[in-house]
């Protein structure tokens, strides 16, 4: 059988095509196909995962944005998160604006206090940008939970149902309307994403990533690269912690710990940081990890009684191994172990 | 007046026992570049190594004292060997993620042997109060001061006068110039995790004893943060001082304004200083050279 042993370009047109195999699109096919069916197979508990992941997708592109392509560790996201869900729960309950009008609203406020909170960026690196964005996140959570204003006391913010201009989503239909609703808004972000590193703003971020004095050297705009890069992820992020106030109906402090921002650093190092694509694996990944984990203890904890009843520290420990493992074995994540896959059967029979 | 020197010493025992999980923290941080997440996650297991021991054991409280040091040389060196070793030269955030994700494994760990619930264990150090300066004092706050004070004089004197201290400090100055003097720097970084994870040991240990033996001394180690940018990361003696700052002005802010901002202030500090003087107060300024 002869095989193409690689890709092949005969033009520079052809070499910047998005897509240069057939196989490429027969995947994205394949791919659309099994979300466009998804709904009406999942039973309502994994659907309902499914919009989780949804959600969390959005987030896992922010904060790979801003780590993964830009190079600036970040703990802030369960803030982030934080500042979207309750601004667009209390512009849209509380205001009365309409819920786009308060999502759109919610994603540019948590890019402003992204940035605001990106400026010790300016002075700082690696470690100790760290430890300032962890700052952040106590900062942000301390407002959050003792700032009475934001839940008028009552610790919590209760959000209606959703109802767009007259239609509301119902109860029995709860989970595949929301499907609906998340997939396109979910596709778009991947895609904004994607192509923001097509445009030379997404290029300035990764030679800031890359070596920053040297991209200042060739004239990138460090402030700007830096503060844009915190704007465009928290934006980002604001955005899913807004339908996730909307999804949840509630809004609660404990939705938006330091473990929340582990979680998403979890999902970009396991799917792979510097990878849109893999952001995406990773969210997919680290949630369905504990629903996976619940399944095999329930089937396996009647024989086993050890395991079900140990279940939330078995989580915890798989949580902290799967980090632990990828770090050491791949540390590029999930895209760089299917892209290896995909190497292997188009360079065949050769290695490389 | 009453208030002020109550709250001075608890802010002080508070403040010791923070200096003693930051020395941990800064000892591995100067010989092998790592920041460790999971500082407070060393400070339980010491304390549950020193519970099991000491109460389920039924061991006399200086052999207890014994195991759990041995408990924590083979983690900080079983840590430093299999997980910390392989991601030399790798990028901060991966060292720091590995870091996360220990800290989430050593937690499960301790939530699979001894579950969330909170464990009684008797009192080691007296509980009875004494009269300082016409204020009754808890004299296990006291003792806590007294203890830490030995053991960071300890850490010092070990630093300034002995082999192995004078090879860690030559490590963390420069690590090829160490290793051409002989020095096995693999050998150093496997010492500074198990002091680091003994140091937790004692911070545990003390802090179990003033509180109680629960999940939530983990949540300590976060605030070592402030504490090492305060002193600076690569400070000894920043420790104990950036231990004591932040240990007072806990106290200080939740005796005389309100305990919920106590708990946030730490980390305004910390980005203060992060803004102004991003190395602390004894930190070494570090020069980038293209």
């Amino acid at each position: 059988m002869a095989t193409a042993t690689g890709i092949h370009h005969r033009s520079y047109r052809a070499e910047l095509r998005l897509r240069h195999t057939k196989a490429e699109w027969a995947r994205l096919a394949l791919v659309f196909l099994a979300l466009l069916v998804a709904p009406y197979v999942l039973t309502v508990y994994w659907l309902g995962i499914a919009n989780s992941i949804l959600i969390a997708v959005i987030g896992a592109v922010g904060l790979n944005i801003l780590v993964g392509f830009t190079g600036q560790i970040s703990l802030g996201q369960g803030g982030f998160l934080a500042v979207g869900a309750y601004s667009s729960a209390i512009l849209s309950t509380r205001a009365g604006l309409p819920v786009p009008l308060a999502v759109i609203l919610a994603v540019l406020l948590t890019a402003v206090i992204g940035a605001l909170f990106g400026l010790p960026a300016l002075r700082l690196k690696g470690l100790y940008l760290a430890i300032a964005t962890l700052a952040s996140q106590e900062i942000i959570m301390f407002v959050v939970r003792r700032w009475g204003f934001l839940t008028e006391d009552k610790g919590y913010i209760e959000v209606p149902r959703l109802n767009l201009f007259g239609w509301q989503i119902e109860r029995e239909t709860f989970e595949v309307q929301w499907y609906w609703l998340l997939l396109p808004i979910t596709i778009l972000s991947v895609m904004a994403a994607r192509n923001l590193f097509r445009t030379a703003l997404g290029r300035s971020f990764m030679a800031v990533r890359d070596q920053d004095i040297a991209a200042e050297a060739i004239g990138v705009n460090l402030t700007r690269a830096k503060v844009t890069a915190f704007a465009v992820s928290s934006g980002f992020v604001g955005l899913s912690g807004a339908l996730s106030a909307y999804y949840t109906e509630t809004v609660t402090w404990e939705r938006f710990t330091l473990d929340v921002s582990v979680l998403y650093l979890a999902m970009i190092i396991v799917g792979g940081l510097g990878s849109i694509a893999g952001s995406v694996y990773g969210a997919i990944f680290m949630m369905l990890l504990p629903a996976l984990l619940t399944e095999i203890g329930g089937t396996v904890g009647n024989a086993v009684p050890f395991l079900s009843e140990q279940l939330p520290a078995i989580k915890n420990a798989v949580f902290g191994l799967a980090i632990i493992v990828f770090l050491l074995v791949e540390p590029r994540g999930l895209d760089r172990i299917w892209s290896r896959m995909k190497d292997y059967i188009r360079f065949w029979p050769f290695r490389y | 007046m009453n208030t002020f020197i109550s709250l001075t010493v608890y802010g002080l025992a508070d403040g010791a026992i923070l200096a003693l999980a930051a020395l941990g923290f800064v000892l591995i941080y100067k010989a092998t570049r790592v920041i460790n997440f999971a500082q407070g996650e060393f400070l339980l297991v010491g304390a549950y190594t020193f519970y099991t021991a000491f109460v389920l054991m039924g061991l006399p409280w200086i052999l207890a004292s014994l195991v759990g040091v041995v408990v924590a040389i083979i983690l900080g060196v079983v840590v430093e060997r299999f997980v910390l070793r392989p991601l030399i030269g790798e990028h901060a955030i991966s060292v720091i993620m590995v870091t996360i994700g220990l800290s989430a494994v050593l937690k499960a760990i301790v939530q699979m042997f001894f579950g969330t619930s909170v464990r009684e264990q008797p009192k080691i150090l007296p509980t009875n109060s004494i009269e300082v300066a016409g204020v009754t004092v808890p004299l296990n706050r006291l003792l806590v001061i007294l203890l830490a004070g030995i053991v960071l004089l300890a850490f010092t004197i070990f630093f300034r006068r002995s082999r192995h201290g004078i090879a860690m400090r030559a490590v963390a100055d420069d690590q090829q110039a160490a290793l051409t003097m002989g020095i096995s720097v693999r050998q150093v970084f496997a010492l500074a995790w198990a002091l680091a994870a003994v140091s937790a040991l004692i911070a545990g240990v003390l802090l179990a004893d003033l509180s109680a033996v629960e999940q939530g001394i983990a949540a300590f180690g976060l605030i070592v943060f402030p504490v090492v940018i305060l002193g600076g990361l690569d400070s000894v003696p920043g420790t104990i001082v950036g231990g004591l700052t932040i240990g007072l002005l806990k106290q200080y802010v939740s005796g005389y304004a309100d305990p919920g901002l106590a708990e946030v202030v730490p980390y305004i500090v910390l980005v203060a200083i992060l803004m102004v003087r991003p190395y602390g107060i004894f930190g070494e300024t570090r020069i980038e050279r293209v």
